[in-house]
């Protein structure tokens, strides 16, 4: 059910122009914050409108769109984004991330390697790594301009001084090709090793506070730390109780208000896929009974 | 056994079919009309048009119907709406001194040419409730006098004869659209005000006020308030010449403000600015006070921290369309980075305690 009243992908092709010489800079400049007139969006900023419109710019008729929030194809955001392009568009989308050409997130990088031509979209609520050290973006600017990153390496160390360890759990800040400081969005540090030499192109979208950047595929991508403190993915010490994954990331789920608890895949593509397979953990059902 | 959540889509539609039915209300109660909306609801019509940057009654009153009178996810519809429309050029500036008012008063002189005119307004009202608007009653006809054609021109002209308030430079440089390019900061007073006349009327006033009350004090007078009609023209370039495309209200206000001269200007009284779509003079005055306030360093005045100078505070904030998707968002899922937060505290609690187990 495509939209007559708008146009493909509901942005009109200026706009897309725009967006897509956004893109394009920012590829050419990895980790740099190329400033875009980003437009109002129908959802409200905050909700993926600098992803959305990233992936607006980028879709083509054939493409296969997969659309995730928190690893999950059916979180509620993730549904409403994927309706908007299957109305407005009229693409193919799809859970299964290996058949997606342009796979847009919020806060997880998925499990699955992506493979050359694809593209990562990611939504970014604060793309400025340095904007809770220094709130004025004029500010900020000339930071990256000058390579002035001593006041991040200050906050991670006295995170150290004060917890013995980095207290940043997500968003945490990674250096692109040696030159710019760069937000990697709120995904987990998990995700941060998944950002470096990947095949695919990865592009960061923020809508509200008019920002894209990107990372080409191949590009070198460092989780900041320290010689004697090294930068460490952490996850839940568990195993996915219903698919029995050990390397995944877990969300973890309350069962009862006797403390029970489980952990589950966040990525819900990859977990279907490997209880699919036969890998069954100690609280999952094969796949054909929950259908 | 555990299944996990599904269902999403169907929650989705389920909800907005309620929404729906909720929007209607009781269906024994007759539905609104969006025009009942636009001629009986006028004020609310304009403040979704002015912050909602597009003038057009009739999609406003709609958009206040379809939000249920909620006016920011109104001013939101509108906005989403006029960001898919093509720019197709730009009106020649309007000539607010050729307006036809409705409404023209001054606080700075008791008379002046072209009037004093009330107009429609709450000012001398007393606030009592009128219940006989609970009644479905007939207004009376209001008096009317014939429309002067007098010219009514501006306040701050008289002053400029004398030298008595600063000139505003002249120019033909085309102003930045906000809406078509980011925002760079730091802004020229063209693009603040672009900003500002969209800005949440909310938050627009607390700045205002907040210079009232000795927060980068400029202290305003109101040299004067107008409303009414101007046209709106076009240069078409087939045709060579001007020509009116249509008429708009606005409103506009104009302070003058005591200025004792700094360093580098000669005591002299200096001008806020306030234009905006349709009858919205609380939002207008509180528009030119916020203008003359964030002009300091163009004046030389010192900054005192304020937050009503501080431009990029003003203008990265200002919006409510933004401001509210953004503090809404929060509502969305956050597991993954909650789920990170959680291992981290975990973590750092048991070396505190391992620690404190060492030392005992």
């Amino acid at each position: 059910m495509t939209d007559q009243a708008y146009n493909f992908a509901y942005l009109d092709e200026q706009t897309k122009r725009m967006i897509r010489r956004a893109i394009l800079k920012g590829i050419a400049v990895p980790g740099y914050q190329v400033p875009f007139a980003s437009r109002e969006m129908p959802m409200p900023y905050g909700w993926g409108t600098g992803g959305v419109q990233v992936t607006a710019a980028c879709l083509t008729p054939e493409d296969t769109l997969k659309v995730i929030d928190q690893g999950a194809d059916d979180t509620t955001n993730a549904v409403s984004i994927r309706k908007f392009f299957q109305r407005t568009a009229g693409v193919a989308v799809t859970e299964a991330t290996a058949e997606a050409s342009i796979i847009q997130t919020r806060h997880r990088i998925p499990e699955a390697t992506l493979t050359e031509g694809q593209i990562l979209v990611y939504q970014v609520p604060i793309p400025e790594p340095l904007r809770f050290l220094e709130p004025r973006e004029t500010e900020t600017r000339k930071m990256h301009e000058l390579e002035e990153y001593g006041l991040m390496h200050v906050k991670l160390y006295e995170d150290i001084a004060r917890h013995g360890t980095i207290a940043t759990a997500y968003a945490y800040p990674v250096k692109v090709e040696g030159r710019y400081v760069m937000d990697p969005s709120p995904i987990p540090k998990f995700d941060n090793p998944k950002l470096s030499n990947s095949a695919a192109i990865q592009l960061f979208g923020a809508g509200r506070e008019q920002r894209i950047y990107a990372l080409p595929p191949y590009t070198h991508v460092v989780s900041l730390d320290f010689d004697d403190h090294p930068f460490v993915p952490s996850k839940a010490p568990h195993d996915c109780d219903l698919c029995a994954a050990s390397d995944s990331y877990l969300d973890e789920v309350i069962t009862d208000d006797q403390g029970g608890r489980m952990f589950v895949c966040s990525d819900t593509d990859f977990c279907r896929t490997r209880r699919e397979a036969g890998h069954l953990g100690p609280l999952g059902v094969p796949m054909q009974e929950t259908v | 056994m555990y299944v996990a959540v599904k269902g999403g889509e169907r929650a989705i539609d389920n909800a907005h079919a309620w929404l729906a039915e909720e929007r209607r209300g009781d269906t024994t109660v007759s539905e609104l009309s969006v025009a009942q909306i636009r001629e009986q609801l006028a004020l609310a019509v304009n403040r979704v048009m002015a912050e909602g940057s597009l003038y057009d009654p009739d999609l406003a009153a709609l958009a206040i119907k379809q939000a249920r009178g909620d006016l920011i996810e109104a001013i939101f519809l509108i906005r989403a709406y006029r960001t898919t429309l093509p720019r197709l050029g730009a009106s020649l500036p309007v000539k607010t001194e050729e307006m036809a008012v409705i409404r023209r008063v001054s606080a700075t002189f008791k008379d002046l040419p072209g009037g004093q005119i009330l107009g429609p307004t709450f000012d001398y009202t007393h606030r009592l409730l009128d219940f006989k608007l609970a009644a479905e009653g007939e207004v009376p006809a209001a008096p009317t006098a014939p429309a002067s054609t007098a010219p009514v021109p501006h306040v701050t002209e008289f002053l400029n004869r004398e030298g008595m308030i600063e000139t505003e430079p002249t120019g033909d440089a085309q102003p930045a659209d906000l809406t078509r390019e980011p925002m760079e900061l730091p802004a020229n007073r063209a693009l603040r005000l672009q900003a500002i006349t969209r800005g949440d009327e909310g938050f627009i006033l607390s700045m205002a006020y907040s210079t009232q009350r000795g927060y980068g004090r400029t202290h305003a007078f109101v040299g004067e308030l107008r409303i009414g009609t101007v046209a709106v023209e076009m240069d078409i370039p087939e045709l060579g010449f001007a020509v009116e495309i249509g008429e708009i209200e606005l409103t506009e206000c104009e302070t003058v403000n005591q200025f004792k001269g700094s360093k580098t200007v000669a005591p002299q009284f200096t001008r806020g600015y306030g234009l905006v779509f349709g009858q919205t003079e609380r939002k207008a005055i509180a528009m030119s006070l916020v203008d003359r306030s964030l002009r300091w360093a163009e004046l030389g005045e010192d900054y005192t921290g304020a937050p009503a100078q501080d431009e990029e505070f003003v203008l990265m904030h200002a919006d409510n369309v933004q401001a509210t998707g953004f503090l809404e968002h929060i509502k969305l899922p956050h597991y993954v980075d909650f789920q990170s937060e959680l291992e981290l505290v975990r973590r750092l609690r048991a070396e505190v305690f391992a620690t404190q187990e060492a030392a005992e």
